[in-house]
């Protein structure tokens, strides 16, 4: 069969199309998804109730999708610098972990402190310890052009099992039982919670600075023309002198920091300590949201929020439909072949002949 | 240490490692025609859960060998349309593959956790797995359309205007991968485990994929460095049971760092890149640019 399909490539590179795809996608991935509703036997609307609405129908449901919105929305913010930079940097999980320890490890070397500066000094080292597990791919690329794709998915995993050393071993809560977890930070290293009786926590507060100062930078500062230009062509970039190998290593140590900060907000914040499994998946599902929100800060905002909101809607459907929570991470994946795909439209008029 | 404990630790490495050896090499030749897939964990999950599932259903084997492998192919099917025709970021698209996976394997085995099953004789698969590496190998570097492939993922628009068909050629490695990742799976559930649980690929597309550019893409070496990583996994175990005070995680991030090592060797130095890995790696081909 002859394709009767013909592609041309646009000229008029549509801006419309650009910020309506995200919701195509998303209107696309609940049509596909109310199938596989209807092949598990359960009843797509009801099914859907359970799944977007009820997580949000109460106080508590939003403070949890606040909850789960920020280390997203950060993560994602500080992703959006490499990937503006067409840099791929896919190891946050790795430096969300590396944050968690350094900061956690600050908490639980001053384990008695009572002093207001524990949490400033968490959060500081959080933040170094994101950015010193970016700088590791940085230095590889551009030091010996080694490819940051696979250099920083590897160093993930090696940043896991060095969590995992600590919890099973140096830093194991002796009065825990044998279990593989720290002792639980002081109070003045835990994150205050916004309202009592909730989890949301001021990390809510970090997100919207960070989603602020990124617009700015995007938009007011020559840094960020530096970024647009070079990932547009990186060839204009050179043409105009832009110092290639700086604009890597500052994307890459601003995303790790934001990582690291994700990771240290988690274990001071909600978690409280240090274990095995302090991330479901947010360095990699920050991708994901970063993305959906077009690397454009404020749509960074709303997608963490819908993403958040997959993730809570994937325990209610464990909870009251008996499905297993990884259904979110279907919904995840399936809205992020629809959005791929949508963007395809915004680069290509068809032509059926 | 005795004969008899030295050819029984042999046997579990020969037994632990052979999924490693099946989805490196689906992974090998996929890269080898330009693509990156990062999709092996999602692939290997289905894969595994589709051929458990089918088995408890219909207890027969080669039914549920037969939809295993299908699953691979319309998993990776659909990966190969995204990225081929709808010229999709390879990682992107990889990532969201393996996240779909994962969810979509727990989804549908979900009631078949815990439910005994008869499992498959593991030594069949290591003979084929080695048999597969051979073929491979051959096929790669001793044929003509192994030589398409390797000149697709070398330079895609010089294979191109020399008449061969880009996209067609990488449909087909995109979808050996994909079957080979579902094979590893399928090992897994039926073989090696037997028995279906969330997420039991534990990681190990992620060591398969760090695997092709530990053997900087040469078939031979993969399978070596696959009884490598795989011996130093159960050698971990074997070392604490005979009190060696090193931390098995330590162990554990060895194939990682190796391969980042690897890396660092082969790229740090622009001929070595060139000889080493697949030039089109991860760049997508449109016709009319």
């Amino acid at each position: 069969m002859v394709f009767l399909i013909r592609l041309q490539l646009r000229e008029d590179y549509s801006n419309l199309i650009f910020y309506l795809s995200p919701l195509v996608a998303v209107a696309l991935t609940l049509f596909f998804g109310s199938f596989i509703f209807l092949i598990l036997d359960l009843s797509p609307i009801e099914s859907f109730k359970i799944f977007f609405i009820s997580p949000i129908s109460n106080s508590y449901g939003i403070s949890e999708l606040f909850v789960k919105a920020t280390p997203l929305a950060i993560i994602a913010l500080g992703l959006s610098y490499c990937f503006k930079n067409n840099i791929y940097n896919i190891g946050a999980e790795g430096q969300l972990t590396m944050g968690a320890i350094f900061g956690g490890g600050i908490g639980l070397l001053f384990n008695d402190s009572t002093s207001i500066f524990l949490l400033p000094l968490m959060i500081l080292f959080g933040a170094i310890g994101g950015a010193f597990w970016a700088t590791i791919p940085a230095i590889l690329k551009t030091k010996f052009n080694t490819n940051e794709i696979l250099t920083s998915l590897m160093l993930t995993y090696v940043a896991l099992f060095i969590l995992d050393y600590f919890v099973v071993g140096p830093w194991k809560d002796p009065a825990g039982y044998g279990l593989p977890k720290s002792m639980p930070f002081p109070d003045a290293g835990r994150l205050p919670v916004l309202i009592d009786g909730l989890r949301v926590h001021i990390g809510v507060y970090f997100a919207f600075i960070i989603c602020l100062i990124t617009y700015i930078i995007y938009n007011k500062t020559l840094f960020g023309f530096k970024l647009k230009v070079t990932g547009l062509s990186s060839k204009a970039s050179q043409y105009a002198g832009f110092k290639y190998k700086k604009l890597i290593f500052y994307t890459f140590i601003i995303s790790g920091a934001c990582a690291g900060l994700a990771g240290l907000f988690e274990v001071s914040g909600p978690i409280g300590l240090l274990y095995r499994d302090i991330s479901p998946n947010y360095g990699f599902t920050a991708i994901i949201v970063a993305f959906l929100g077009r690397l454009n800060p404020f749509g960074i905002i709303l997608s963490s929020l819908l993403i958040a909101l997959t993730y809570l809607g994937a325990e209610d459907a464990q909870l009251f439909l008996k499905i297993p929570s990884a259904v979110g991470f279907v919904f995840q994946g399936l809205v992020l072949f629809f959005l791929l795909g949508t963007d395809f439209l915004n680069k290509y008029k068809l032509f059926i002949k | 240490m005795s004969i008899e404990l030295i050819i029984g630790i042999l046997n579990i490495v020969l037994i632990s490692t052979t999924p490693l050896v099946f989805a490196g090499i689906g992974e090998l030749v996929t890269e080898k025609s330009g693509v990156l897939n990062l999709g092996l964990e999602g692939l290997m999950l289905v894969g595994a859960v589709t051929g458990f599932i089918t088995l408890v259903i219909t207890g027969n084997y080669f039914y549920s060998l037969f939809l295993s492998i299908i699953s691979g192919v319309i998993l990776s099917g659909i990966f190969a349309f995204l990225v081929l025709n709808l010229m999709t970021n390879q990682i992107a698209t990889g990532l969201a593959l393996t996240i779909f996976g994962i969810g979509l394997s727990a989804m549908l085995g979900k009631k078949f956790g815990g439910t005994p099953i008869d499992g498959l004789n593991p030594y069949y698969f290591i003979v084929i797995s080695f048999l597969l590496v051979f073929f491979v190998a051959y096929f790669l570097s001793k044929t003509k359309t192994g030589l398409i492939v390797r000149a697709v993922g070398e330079n895609h628009n010089s294979a191109y205007a020399l008449g061969y068909n880009v996209i067609k050629t990488r449909y087909l490695t995109i979808i050996f991968g994909g079957v080979m990742s579902s094979l590893a799976g399928y090992y897994i559930s039926i073989c090696y485990a037997p028995m279906w649980q969330e997420g039991m690929t534990a990681g190990r597309g992620w060591i398969a994929l760090a695997l092709v550019v530990f053997a900087t893409w040469k078939p031979w070496r993969l399978l070596v460095g696959a009884y490598i990583f795989g011996g130093v996994a159960i050698m971990q175990m074997n070392l604490q049971a005979i009190g060696v005070k090193l931390p098995g995680q330590f162990f554990n991030m060895m194939p990682y760092l190796a391969t980042i090592i690897v890396l660092v060797f082969i790229s740090s130095n622009k001929l070595r890149l060139k000889l080493s890995a697949p030039s089109s790696l991860n760049i997508p081909f449109a016709k009319n640019q």
